[in-house]
């Protein structure tokens, strides 16, 4: 039996739907991650397991216990807020005690424990301080602290790196990775970074609409997208869309519009003539001067049409002859200066079959 | 730059010049006659004697002073009033955290709604809101005869509610409500609900949510309510006048007869100046036992 099950979970406000017929179950030490743009009712699905909104439809139980009748304060689930939530009144010590205080805990214990989360988020001798005089990643682990005090069956985190700078963003996750494994708590972590989700996460629920779209780990939620709205939303991908012409010795023929004839990988229950897309990720795609033949699978003429340069890459958006556009990526990792493709220069581009990934509908 | 800064300089002097002087006309000067006053002998017929005696050295002495610290009865109307401007802040602060809590938690598009209907009474005059009072607490109206009514059937006697420490201690509170009400709204309205969000998911039951995080973050609007009502409360003259008994003196009813009646100037000058110097040791007192509350609170927290 799964630790925290949620069962057909439905909520709508007025004509909305914010969570429509969700169906998970998470494993207990398992870092979860709820993943999808604003509103795809992510936050609300949290909400709802930590007891600040009910469901009008289905069920959330908890080691096999409905939560239902079940308060956020009588609730084994603790939740890390976007924004910290930490009492202003109280030093760190008062804030990581609090919850064990409304717990009756003996007040040596409290002290015993509070030194301890203290120590586990490396904030050992910052006790005295008070909230105002903390740094945001300070703050961050206090707010973790917090919540991990009285050992929870679930900690329920809603964005909580979303405030902090790039570089803090990262070195928290690094954090965030080891405490989930050293306390062994299972995290429900939400956010709307997919790059955060695909580096912290076991599994990730990719939602859109209210409802899952995709359910797998990291790098199969990453290289085998099973809808076009999860290879759309996780990375970057050129989405190749068009009519399928041929099924057969394990490779899938599609007409992609503004392109021709693209080959990918055999997948299963493709019928002949249906609409599909392949996925194709920018940086699986081989990306020449025009000089060069290479014999592949793929292989497309084109001329540049736009570029960004990022520092360690270069993305490139090639026009085909036929009119599609289709973004590569080229690593800037040859020694010395970087050769670059200025716009309207000639380019080929090749993949091969293995590269794309078929998505029916 | 220089010439900028000299402009600057200018600017901030033409800014607050106005105001300072206005402050030193009209408040500065005008404290310090009193207290000159309170060294003085009153005059024959009221007012002040002659700075100057026949000898041409200054008459100043402490008979004032003395004459307040040696007949108790001063002290005892400053004990009383003290007690009355206490029970109206403890009773303004009863009403008011209710209300403002309200108001702070309303939609949004009510709250402007709420609060011009707390400081509506202040588009009519203070006199005419305490004459009011006269009407609604006198022998015919409903209220006084239905209070009667309710006291026949027990056997007791008729009582009167006009003219009372009753009538006095109402209108003190319906006077200085809207005082209290606002500074605790302005402080609850700014509340996060996150916080009470945090609390109630770290185990906190509504009891604790309010008595652990909401009443000590909102304990500046308390202090600053507190002495906007309990300082004018203090002073204050014409509800005791209009709405009090014989009993209900206070000191500002003292102070007023020293000046108007009696024409004791320097006397009137000494209760002014210990009730100013008792006002602002209280307030001080109580900030500083505020802050320490908090300190001591978050301590042990």
């Amino acid at each position: 039996m799964a630790l925290l099950e949620i069962q057909n979970v439905t909520r709508r406000f007025g004509d909305f739907t914010a969570v429509d017929d969700v169906t998970l179950a998470i494993e207990a030490g398992e870092f979860f991650t709820l993943l999808g743009p604003s509103g795809c009712g992510k936050t609300t699905l949290l909400r709802m397991i930590a007891g600040f909104d009910l469901p009008d439809g289905g069920r959330i139980l908890l080691n096999g216990e409905d939560l239902a009748r079940r308060p956020p304060e009588a609730r084994p689930v603790r939740t890390v807020f976007q924004s910290y939530a930490l009492f202003p009144h109280m030093t760190v010590e008062g804030n990581v005690a609090f919850p064990l205080k409304m717990a009756r805990t003996a007040s040596a214990e409290i002290a015993r424990k509070v030194a301890e989360a203290l120590e586990d988020v490396r904030l050992t001798g910052f006790g005295k301080r008070f909230p105002h005089e903390l740094s945001g990643g300070q703050k961050q682990r206090v707010a973790i602290a917090r919540a991990l005090v009285t050992h929870p069956s679930v900690l329920l985190l809603d964005e909580p790196l979303a405030a902090l700078d790039a570089k803090l963003r990262e070195e928290m996750q690094i954090e965030l990775i080891n405490l989930q494994k050293e306390v062994g708590i299972t995290f429900v972590y939400v956010t709307h970074d997919q790059t955060e989700a695909l580096a912290l996460s076991h599994r990730i629920a990719v939602m859109n609409h209210g409802h899952v779209e995709q359910l797998d780990a990291p790098s199969r939620i990453y290289s085998f997208p099973t809808t076009r709205f999860v290879a759309d939303f996780i990375g970057t991908c050129n989405l190749l869309v068009g009519p399928v012409l041929a099924n057969a010795d394990d490779m899938i023929t599609v007409d992609v519009r503004g392109l021709g004839t693209v080959r990918v990988s055999a997948a299963s229950g493709i019928t002949v003539g249906a609409e599909g897309a392949i996925a194709l990720r920018p940086e699986k795609i081989s990306f020449r001067g025009a000089t060069e033949e290479i014999p592949s699978d793929n292989h497309f003429r084109g001329t540049v049409s736009d570029f960004l340069y990022h520092g360690d890459v270069t993305v490139y958006k090639v026009t085909t002859d036929g009119g599609a556009t289709i973004e590569a990526l080229s690593a800037n990792s040859a020694a010395g200066r970087t050769k670059f493709h200025e716009v309207g220069d000639a380019v080929e581009l090749s993949w091969p079959k293995a590269a794309g990934h078929f998505i029916a509908g | 730059m220089s010439m900028n800064r000299r402009g600057a300089a200018l600017g901030k002097w033409l800014v607050s010049g106005p105001p300072i002087l206005y402050l030193l006309m009209f408040f500065a000067i005008p404290a310090l006659i009193m207290v000159l006053a309170s060294f003085r002998t009153p005059g024959d017929f009221g007012g002040l004697a002659p700075l100057l005696d026949e000898s041409g050295r200054p008459d100043l002495n402490v008979d004032s002073y003395v004459r307040f610290f040696t007949e108790p009865v001063y002290a005892q109307i400053f004990v009383k009033s003290f007690v009355y401007a206490l029970l109206t802040t403890l009773i303004c602060l009863a009403i008011a955290y209710p209300l403002a809590t309200l108001i702070a938690r309303s939609p949004k598009r009510h709250r402007d709604l709420l609060l011009l209907l707390v400081i509506l009474p202040f588009w009519s005059n203070f006199l005419i809101r305490v004459y009011a009072w006269m009407i609604v607490l006198g022998p015919q109206a409903a209220l006084a005869r239905t209070v009667n009514a309710l006291l026949g059937w027990f056997g007791a006697g008729p009582v009167s509610l006009l003219f009372s420490s009753f009538a006095v201690l109402v209108c003190l509170v319906y006077v200085h409500l809207p005082f209290m009400v606002l500074p605790l709204y302005a402080n609850l309205e700014k509340h996060d609900q996150a916080l009470l969000d945090a609390a109630q998911d770290l185990g906190a039951s509504a009891w604790q949510r309010f008595w652990r995080i909401t009443f000590p973050l909102s304990l500046p609007g308390v202090y600053a309510g507190a002495a906007l009502v309990f300082i004018p409360a203090l002073g204050i003259f014409a509800i005791p006048d209009i709405l009090g008994g014989p009993d209900d003196s206070l000191i500002g009813n003292v102070i007023k007869q020293q000046f108007l009646e009696t024409r004791d100037w320097p006397f009137g000058s000494v209760l002014s100046i210990v009730l100013t110097v008792a006002a602002l040791a209280l307030a001080g007192l109580a900030a500083w036992v505020g802050a320490q509350g908090t300190r001591r609170k978050v301590r042990s927290a």
